[in-house]
């Protein structure tokens, strides 16, 4: 008996964005992950590699390693991190946070001018992640980002106001952070949007969890939150962030380079940062923030075979 | 499952005898449509008609059991396409293979790396389930010999890998008793390994060279009398694979029936990390059984690490009793950290406190096992759980402070669990990874 293909007649589709000056697609999907058999997937997934804007206190060798010679220079950390091949730069502005060096606006803003002027690709600006200093410095940023078209974030419940004042006065969009529940989500891109800026101008982070640390939990949220998008909701259909590195790498399997029973940790801290990559592409994350140029060397390699047509 | 009242009554006697214990074949058949009585309690069905409601009644993916004893498994039996719809119930079986090309040495060394796969995560063991052994080197004497070294080896069930009847014949001389898997059934051989499979009733697996060759080759093994099957498209690309695994669980639970049996994918590649990756995309994507070389933890460990995960309930989550726990033999000046009872949530803060070397209490508070932010904004981690769960289990009266440290993403309910409680409310990190700096700045002073 000749199968009869099924066929989802999906409604909707994921908002297309474009960052930077360069205008870097995200977005527009018209299918879930992969299934290019009933849909249109225009963009792949990117990767951005993280620099952070002081030495980073918790990173393992095996993170250190690739930027040794520029750890403590974010400008020429962040051209190594292009030459790495992210398709885009996330500068963590790690010295604002009051418990490093709680650096001021004006100083946090001066570095990320500097390091949006030396690369060719397009910004993400992460804040301290303290949210009320994010809320002083990233209003600050967003002006001195000004035509850079940023991915700024990240925004929450408690500091959206500002930031998307500033990002939406500036040209920039931002990053909906919202803890690990679909409604959360939604409401916040709501609230966001209220305040004048466009939906396609926002994409969400449902704080995921790495691989064996709760990362099913965001795996179903964004299937949920894709398949709302193909069937018409326009407050679920921004692109998706995940986190992957931030969280892959506090991961014990990751981190450890002593546990024998485990392997040795070359592949295994990569693969651990890897799969949490590859498991929330299939899950429908578009914006994939990783630490270590082998692991999204990999992922872009897994990325290439998915995205090959499989029409029947 | 999926037959209406009247799909079933169409099939009855119509006889209205009432010994079904119903009055009328109508309502006997809508109290069979509801899942609530058994065909058995009709004496009258036609043969024909037992076939086609049993047939009918059957699960959308055949449930298979491989192996025998101790290490046997199932799969099979799904019935959703998405996770958060119900739940996937069958864990993908890792298979690992070897091959007959290799030395008895090589061969037993691999076997038990394979053996040694064992690993341990939130007090639970997790493990490899099949060795795989192909006969690459196309003679079925040396497929025969490498197939008993790794039976006596193992007690894994195996995976016979061979297209040629005459080897697996003699393979399952040696395994065929243990129900191994036989790889496989196509369009050319399918005629002698069924009836090889048939013979030891092991699970066959029917390959097609796309999804209607799979179908057709499926529908004439069963018209052998064998339904004791697991399917392969045929497919080995990435995103075939993702496409033919979706197709083929999309069609059976359309109740399509030539696909609806549970699958096994290959992830084999040269190149271990893609394994490792492509393995994962299995397990998530639908794969009854998959199949990777590598026999590294390193490579194994996500595979089964991203099964426990796609695995679990997402309607029950892990949870943990809600009771006072003692790490490292606490004192009555031990601080009291208060969280949820959501398993991971209380092991990272566990496994984070004995690393700092501070003993301490752990109280977790009853939240149906969601974690601390669900479940504050499910009003389930709130000021009056918090001093219900204190009360109840006594602990503020095992140490001579008053202090309790409750998680730093929720610090809003500070305030109203102080009051609630009467204890002093200190805010502890947001990630239990930042507990040993607390412990240091904000418990030691
Ligand atoms: S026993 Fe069979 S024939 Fe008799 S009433 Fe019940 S269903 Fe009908």
């Amino acid at each position: 008996m000749a199968v009869t293909i099924a066929k989802e007649r999906w409604t909707s589709k994921v908002a297309e964005e474009a960052y930077g000056p360069q205008g870097l697609k995200v977005g527009g999907e018209t299918t879930l992950p992969f299934l290019h058999f009933e849909g249109e997937i225009p963009n792949r997934a990117v990767t951005a590699l993280e620099v952070f804007d002081t030495e980073p206190k918790d990173y393992p060798d095996i993170l250190k390693e690739p930027f040794a010679d520029v750890i403590n220079d974010p400008v020429a950390w962040a051209k190594k991190v292009v030459e790495y091949g992210a398709d885009m730069v996330a500068l963590r502005l790690m010295s604002a946070h009051p418990d490093w060096n709680n650096a001021s606006a004006q100083d946090v803003a001066k570095t990320a001018k500097a390091v949006a002027d030396a690369i060719d690709v397009p910004l993400i600006v992460i804040g301290c992640g303290v949210e009320e200093k994010d809320g002083e410095i990233l209003p600050v940023v967003a002006e001195a980002l000004e035509g850079k078209k940023a991915l700024i974030g990240c925004v929450t419940a408690n500091n959206y106001k500002s930031i998307t004042a500033a990002a939406n006065g500036y040209g920039h969009y931002v990053i909906a952070s919202s803890p690990l529940d679909i409604n959360l989500c939604k409401q916040l891109n709501i609230l966001i949007n209220e305040m004048g800026l466009p939906l396609d101008r926002i994409a969400f982070d449902p704080l995921v969890g790495a691989l064996g640390y709760g990362i099913e939990y965001a795996y179903s949220i964004m299937e949920r939150a894709r398949m709302g998008a193909l069937t018409g909701d326009k407050t679920l259909a921004t692109p998706i962030v995940a986190f992957i590195g931030q969280e892959a790498w506090k991961a014990k399997e990751a981190k450890d380079a002593d546990v024998p029973e485990w392997g040795p940790q070359a592949d295994r801290a990569i693969l651990w940062e890897a799969t949490t990559a590859t498991t929330f592409a299939i899950a429908g994350a578009n914006i994939f923030i990783m630490r270590h140029p082998e692991s999204v060397k990999r992922f872009n390699a897994f990325v290439d075979e998915a995205m090959k047509s499989n029409a029947y | 499952m999926g037959l209406t009242g009247l799909e079933i009554f169409k099939q009855l006697p119509k006889k209205n005898c009432k010994e079904c214990g119903q009055p009328t074949c109508l309502a006997f058949a809508m109290q069979l449509a509801a899942g609530k009585a058994s065909l058995d309690a009709c004496p009258y069905v036609s043969d024909a008609a037992r076939e086609a409601l049993d047939s009918a009644s059957a699960p959308p993916v055949a449930l298979v059991k491989i192996g025998a004893g101790e290490k046997a498994f199932e799969i099979g039996n799904e019935t959703v396409m998405f996770r958060h719809d119900k739940r996937f119930e069958h864990p993908t079986g890792i298979a690992i293979q070897v091959n007959d090309n290799m030395s008895a040495d090589e061969v037993k060394a691999k076997v038990d790396k394979i053996n040694k796969l064992v690993f341990d995560r939130v007090g639970q063991v997790h493990e490899v389930n099949m060795v795989a052994v192909a006969n690459d080197s196309g003679d079925a004497a040396k497929f025969a010999d490498t197939v008993k070294l790794v039976q006596d080896n193992t007690a894994y069930p195996l995976l016979l890998i061979s297209g040629d009847a005459a080897a697996m014949e003699k393979a399952l001389d040696v395994a065929g008793a243990n129900k191994p898997v036989v790889y496989a059934a196509d369009a050319g051989n399918y005629e002698a390994m069924t009836a090889l499979a048939k013979k030891y009733e092991a699970p066959l697996v029917v390959k097609g060279s796309d999804l209607n060759s799979l179908a057709e080759t499926v529908e004439k093994v069963v018209a052998l009398g064998y339904k004791n099957l697991i399917l392969d498209s045929g497919a080995r690309e990435l995103s075939k694979v993702i496409a033919d695994q979706t197709q083929i669980r999309r069609q059976a639970l359309k109740l399509f029936r030539p696909l609806g049996y549970p699958t096994i994918a290959f992830a084999n590649n040269d190149d271990p990390i893609m394994e490792s990756l492509y393995a994962s995309t299995y397990v998530a994507k639908y794969a009854g059984i998959v199949v990777v070389n590598s026999a590294e933890p390193e490579h194994i460990l996500p595979v089964i690490t991203l099964r426990l995960n796609i695995y679990t309930d997402p309607q029950k989550p892990i949870a943990v009793e809600s009771k006072v726990y003692e790490i490292l033999n606490p004192g009555p000046d031990s601080p009291v950290l208060v969280t949820t009872n959501f398993s991971l949530s209380y092991f990272c803060i566990a496994g984070d406190t004995e690393a700092a070397r501070v003993p301490a209490y752990i109280i977790p508070v009853d939240t149906d096992g969601i974690s601390v932010l669900t479940a504050w904004a499910a009003g389930k981690f709130s000021p009056e759980s918090i001093a219900d769960t204190l009360k109840k289990l006594g602990i503020m009266e095992k140490v001579n402070h008053n202090k309790i440290i409750i998680p730093g993403g929720v610090a809003v309910l500070s305030g109203q669990t102080a009051e609630l409680t009467g204890c002093q409310v200190l805010v502890g990190p947001r990630e239990s990874a930042g507990i040993n700096s607390f412990f240091k700045q904000q418990w030691n002073q």
